[in-house]
């Protein structure tokens, strides 16, 4: 079925229709429409390209790209296709080099993505080659529209979409800011696949409802109090969001607390040095999930930070990278807390592995379901901020926002 | 200071040593998996491509045997997956002679096999030991499992 002679349910964006996670032509649609259109695209931390004439590979949805810091350190981004056969051109997930040369015919490119040689162009000897009048820096790889923002380096196709500080909005702009506050030093990466539609996981990142509810581990070990601050920020237009919670005692004391109840009563950690942490944002907020549509995070958990991309890799197949950062000013002793803080996240966290298993949980619980939909009603109707996170707005803001795009 | 060739007593050791752990592992007695290591074992599983570019960032990481049966216990009691198990096939150990022990580089494959029956090849990689032995009894002073990888199937739950 053509997706525009599907109608979205009556009640509006308080039902999720399954269709839309199994639906192929939705997914050519996003890849048009949201990937390639009017939207920025995380693409990778600047310090992944530390020094000029270095380069990593990225992906815009399902298509790749290569993003470059030139000799004179300006970054660029364009698609890893080359101008003659459409091989990729860079293989390699980063590496550094002055021109990047196609394997398959060796076209070379400079850092800006531009053609600067066809090999054999006039022939061998007089014979073979090109005609004179052939123009094959025509069909070069599309360039992206580049900025960084605190950091991040975002991309996109769109001619037309605000700069990324706009974007944003100015209260999602200035939670980056926060943790993006000092130039970053890379601690590594890994990813996850998950079996099922990429907007299955960013809705769960965008869902702070089933944070207490799917992750036990602070629960079972009590480590958390029932009513911790926090707050919901939806920015305008439902794009992006912050969900945050107050640490119920930064200072150390909780940590220590703990360890003295688990020697009283069996329960607690053994070794809560895993969470000793230190409020280095001086605010008190001990976890701050943000996201910025489509396909975003950012994350601090106490003080493990890190941004996760998330790239669609077919219908029910989807990639999450991490990246996990400190500060270049970080001390050993505040590395070795953010490494013990790792714990929390990843395919092996406390608090993030089921997470993956969700996304495929919902993807094989939809099967044979595409006529029916998804009830979103915590919190009401409405996409605006909430003092409470027993509330699904943000998630109703990324529809709000995904049906703007899809014209849906 | 000069170090001793490896007797065969030590070399016996090491493999019971494996072969306890990973029996411990795949018949899901975890909290046996723990004992295998001293009290202040360090336990990390990361990527070859985080090693490689010489970033520290683990998947897991413990550093010390307590920290382990915090572990256990998390996915006993808190953590939510899917009931799963493994089954290892470790290569010989390669031994070096190290200060208290020995170091070891053993290559490992663990294929998962879900409560459904489907069943795949879920890690390669190896396993930098160092082991100390002491009374005849041999446990891990520092295990660093380090995945071929950097792509994990959904999540990794059960240590490796």
């Amino acid at each position: 079925m053509n997706i525009h002679e599907r109608a979205w349910p009556a009640e509006g964006l308080t039902r999720i229709p399954y269709w839309i996670y199994s639906d192929r032509d939705v997914y050519a649609e996003e890849q048009a429409n949201i990937f390639r259109g009017d939207t920025w695209i995380f693409l990778c931390l600047e310090a992944e390209l530390p020094r000029p004439n270095t380069y990593r590979t990225s992906n815009l949805g399902d298509m790749p790209v290569v993003v470059t810091r030139d000799q004179d350190g300006a970054i660029h981004a364009f698609e890893n296709r080359c101008a003659h056969r459409g091989s990729l051109l860079c293989l390699k997930q980063r590496g550094e080099a002055r021109e990047i040369a196609c394997v398959y015919h060796n076209w070379t490119y400079d850092l800006t993505g531009r053609l600067t040689g066809v090999a054999f162009r006039r022939g061998v000897g007089g014979k073979g080659g090109m005609p004179a009048d052939s123009r094959p820096d025509r069909h070069g790889p599309r360039q992206l529209r580049v900025e960084v923002f605190a950091g991040l380096v975002f991309g996109t196709m769109s001619a037309g979409v605000r700069p990324v500080e706009a974007y944003l909005g100015p209260e999602i702009a200035a939670k980056i800011r926060r943790v993006m506050k000092a130039p970053v030093k890379l601690l590594g990466g890994y990813s996850q696949v998950l079996a099922g539609n990429w907007k299955v996981y960013v809705e769960n990142t965008k869902d702070s409802y089933h944070a207490s509810l799917l992750h036990m581990f602070f629960t079972t070990f009590r480590l958390n109090r029932l009513s911790q601050k926090g707050g919901l920020v939806v920015s305008e237009g439902g794009d992006n969001h912050i969900s945050y919670s107050m640490s119920a005692d930064v200072a150390g004391k909780e940590y220590e607390q703990a360890g003295m109840r688990s020697a009283q009563s069996g329960y607690g950690l053994e070794a809560p040095e895993l969470l000793k942490s230190v409020d280095e944002f001086g605010d008190g907020v001990g976890i701050q999930i943000l996201t910025v549509f489509p396909t975003f995070v950012l994350q601090q958990i106490r003080n493990s930070l890190a941004v996760r991309r998330v790239v669609p890799l077919g219908l029910d197949r989807t990639e999450l990278a991490w990246t996990c950062f400190g500060y270049a000013d970080d001390d050993e002793a505040m590395t070795e807390l953010r490494l013990r803080q790792a714990n929390l996240i990843g395919p092996s966290g406390f608090v993030s592995m089921e997470d993956g298993a969700a996304v495929g949980f919902v993807q094989r619980g939809i099967r044979g379901a595409d006529d029916e939909e998804s009830v979103v009603e915590m919190g009401g109707n409405g996409t605006s901020s909430e003092e409470s996170r027993v509330s699904e707005a943000a998630v109703r803001g990324f529809w709000k926002a995904y049906r703007r795009h899809m014209s849906l | 200071m000069s170090l001793r060739p490896i007797d065969i007593e030590s070399r016996l050791a090491v493999l019971d040593l494996n072969a306890r752990y990973v029996e411990a592992i795949d018949e899901g007695r975890f909290e046996e998996w723990t004992e295998l290591f001293t009290e202040d074992g360090h336990y990390r599983i990361t990527t070859a491509e985080n090693v490689e570019q010489g970033l520290p960032l683990p998947i897991m990481y413990a550093t010390s045997r307590a920290m382990l049966r915090d572990r256990v216990k998390a996915l006993r009691e808190a953590n939510i997956y899917e009931a799963q198990r493994y089954r290892h096939m470790l290569g010989p150990p390669r031994l070096e002679p190290a200060e208290g022990g020995l170091r070891a580089r053993v290559n490992f494959m663990v294929a998962r096999v879900m409560h459904t029956g489907d069943t795949s090849l879920f890690a390669t990689g190896c396993y930098l030991d160092r082991i100390v032995l002491a009374g005849g009894a041999a446990r891990f002073a520092e295990k660093n499992v380090i995945l071929d990888s950097r792509q994990i199937d959904t999540l990794l739950a059960i240590p490796l």
